[in-house]
């Protein structure tokens, strides 16, 4: 849902109408570079140890790794509306959302690395990230934050909270059936629910033409009265705008709605992925539309930023990232006896 | 041939070719055979046709799978981890599994599912179970696991000609893909096509002081354990079961019978399960003869947790089972 570039009175025509500021804006690009530097890496360090030969369960990071670099966009658009005491329900691809919400990424860091200082102790691992304090949760099954994310909804409804839960998925988890199932539900009783699906034009090696008949997941909302919007991924922009109508409205007890982002994931579905069913071609398009240089061009375009200000905000990332993944690697690993601890509350 | 994942393929495109009722669906069957590569070079072959990725809808294509064999066909269908199986479970404990008995023997059910089981390489708690004793424990499924490359093979050629609904579960660590570590062995796979016959345990190695039976990926460590115990004196009977459904019982009768003690492993959860279950049927048929209580290694009801030490904490290894067929053996001196 690639949009064109406005012509810069109407670029601050829009960043007025979102109430965007300066350094709202500028904070989003620094969240935005520090989850870049952060997958990158984490990238770097998956892949120690598995190489010449690809093995997953070599190296100091074992198992998949599904990175977001290139879907910054959409995790920072949606998450700068949100306080800790919002939900956020992810998936397998959880940094950029976890990161966006505000989780410390020196802890976040140390769970991928299976270490004792990690959100979850070393038992969750990189696809199941919890964090009770930023109230962030997700799941290596597709198509299983939607629900959660409802119930959330429902708890802070009954609660009489103000609160919104936003259910990230990707779009070939919302052809799973409880994306329908969640919209029956969240419509019928008006839940403070924002499903926001990625559409990075994959589901592992699936393209979205071998999926799904139509062109976009969101208009299935309209069937279940629920609006959409339908969003440029790739622009932070234009995510934060339909994220705060959506989000408002959801707090104001105006019930759910969803929004699509077309983006693109950079990397392969996950480390390790020969990527043969896309062609480089496309990768290298995309990459023209990368968010993090889109919003940068336009931060110096609207004099908010110049270039050193920007290469600053790059480095400081760049540090943070550093840092998280210095932290996680000094971390020690957690005790063998811990496996039998906390089945039961 | 090194490892599970070519021999399943194999087997699929052999019977595919001769066999027009046969199709292959599921997520990603086409450019990543299946992931685990049960269903490799078959998209190249036979086309999207007949090799179909199916959207994320576990519970639709497992339905369609059923409402297909009830028409003539047999799909062949990819649940891609077992780990995923409750996203489509009713299609497949309540209608796959038992609309031939309860339409009365009307309709047969030949759809054979494929899914990869197992950790052990840091992929935690939704994509490293077992499972395969939750489907043997509803009737109406068969229920496979093959150890090895020729069983591989072997096996699935079966289910591709049984009429009712089985379930191959292939240990991702027996693939022999580059991408995981492989624990099985190069083997000599005839190129043609064989079937091996259901409820057949196989002797892996024979032995007279106890009997390890198990299955999966737990057969070659358990061979690796049997190596370790034949060099302290201890001589271990390793049996694969093969099959779970249906079940080989005199086999495993007769090695507890020999050896009077008998070590269960698995890597499924512990309670309620296949260590359980077998130590009941064994018991049932050898109770005179052994000497020991029926012990049991397997993953001590706790989610299979992410980071390494933990991990390698809950799956049993092979120093784990020679320590507990040392324990088992080391009984003797108490029962003799
Ligand atoms: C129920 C279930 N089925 C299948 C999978 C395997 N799987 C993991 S990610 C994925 C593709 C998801 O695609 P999408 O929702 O578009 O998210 P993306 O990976 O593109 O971010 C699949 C099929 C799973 N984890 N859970
Ligand atoms: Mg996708």
């Amino acid at each position: 849902m690639w949009k064109p570039e406005p012509a810069l009175t109407d670029l601050r025509y829009l960043l007025d109408r979102a109430g965007l500021t300066r350094e709202t804006l500028l904070a989003q690009y620094r969240l935005m570079c520090l989850i870049r530097a952060f997958e990158e890496s984490i990238a770097d360090r998956y892949a120690v140890g598995k190489t010449p030969v690809f093995n997953m369960a070599a190296g100091p990071i074992r198992g998949e790794m599904h990175l977001s670099s290139g879907q910054e966009a959409v995790a920072v658009g949606v998450c700068s509306l949100l306080t800790d005491a919002d939900a956020v329900v992810s998936t397998h691809r959880p940094h950029h959302h976890a990161l966006a919400k505000g989780i410390d990424p020196g802890r976040l860091a140390a769970e991928i690395f299976g270490k004792a200082t990690g959100l979850c102790r070393g038992k969750g691992g990189h696809m199941h990230l919890f964090d009770a304090e930023k109230r962030f949760a997700c799941s290596g099954i597709v198509g299983a934050s939607y629900p959660q994310a409802a119930g959330a909804a429902f708890s802070f409804r009954a609660r009489g909270e103000a609160q919104v839960a936003v259910a990230f998925s990707g779009e070939g988890a919302a052809n799973h059936g409880t994306f329908s199932e969640t919209l029956t539900a969240a419509a019928l009783w008006q839940l403070p629910l924002v499903i926001v699906i990625e559409d990075n034009l994959y589901a592992d090696s699936t393209p979205k033409w071998a999926a799904l008949a139509g062109p976009h997941q969101s208009p299935r909302a309209q069937a279940y009265n629920v609006p959409a919007y339908l969003v440029d991924g790739m622009d932070v922009i234009d995510v934060y705008a339909a994220a705060k109508r959506a989000i408002e409205r959801a707090r104001a007890g105006y019930g759910p709605a969803v929004i699509e982002a077309v983006c693109y994931r950079y990397r392969g579905h996950f480390e390790g992925d020969g990527e043969d069913y896309r062609t480089r071609e496309e990768v290298e398009q995309w990459r023209a539309l990368d968010p993090i240089t889109r919003l940068g061009r336009r931060l110096v375009r609207l004099e908010w930023a110049d270039e050193a200000t920007l290469a600053g905000l790059r480095d400081e990332a760049e540090r943070a990232a550093a840092e998280a993944i210095r932290f996680a690697e000094a971390s020690p690993l957690p005790e063998p006896h811990e496996a039998l601890m906390g089945v039961f509350a | 041939m090194r490892g599970i994942a070519f021999a399943i393929a194999e087997a699929i495109d052999q019977e595919m070719a001769g066999n027009r009722e046969i199709v292959v669906m599921g997520e990603d069957v086409t450019y990543w055979g299946a992931v685990f590569g049960f269903t490799m070079g078959l998209h190249a072959k036979y086309g999207r046709e007949r090799v179909i990725d199916t959207p994320i809808t576990e519970q639709t294509f497992m339905g369609m799978a059923v409402g297909a064999a009830a028409t003539g066909m047999h799909p062949v269908v990819s649940l891609m981890f077992v780990d995923f199986l409750g996203a489509g479970f009713d299609q497949m404990y309540n209608h796959m599994a038992k609309n031939h008995y309860m339409s009365g023997g009307q309709f047969a059910m030949p759809v054979t599912v494929l899914t990869a089981i197992g950790g052990g390489y840091g992929d935690a708690g939704q994509h490293s179970q077992v499972l395969y004793g939750l489907f043997a424990h509803v009737p109406g499924f068969k229920v496979v696991v093959p150890a090895t490359a020729y069983d591989a093979k072997g096996l699935t050629l079966t289910a591709l000609r049984d009429r009712n609904p089985v379930v191959i579960f292939g240990h991702k660590l027996l693939t022999g893909l580059p991408f995981l570590p492989f624990e099985g062995e190069e083997e000599v796979v005839p190129e043609e096509p064989y079937t091996i016959p259901f409820g057949q345990a196989a002797v892996r190695r024979a032995g007279d002081d106890l009997t390890i039976v198990t299955a999966g990926v737990m057969v070659p460590r358990s061979l690796r354990a049997a190596e370790q115990l034949a060099q302290e004196g201890i001589g271990a009977e390793v049996i694969d079961v093969r099959t779970l459904v249906p079940l080989d019982v005199d086999t495993l009768v007769a090695s507890a019978r020999k050896t009077g003690r008998v070590l269960v492993v698995d890597e499924d959860y512990q309670s309620f399960g296949m260590t359980g279950e077998l130590a009941f049927r064994i018991q049932a048929g050898a109770f005179d003869a052994l000497k020991a209580p029926i012990q049991r290694l397997a993953v001590p009801d706790v989610p299979i947790p992410f980071s390494e030490p933990l991990e390698a904490a809950v799956i049993p290894s092979v120093e784990g089972i020679v320590a507990a067929a040392r324990a088992l053996v080391g009984a003797r001196a108490a029962a003799d």
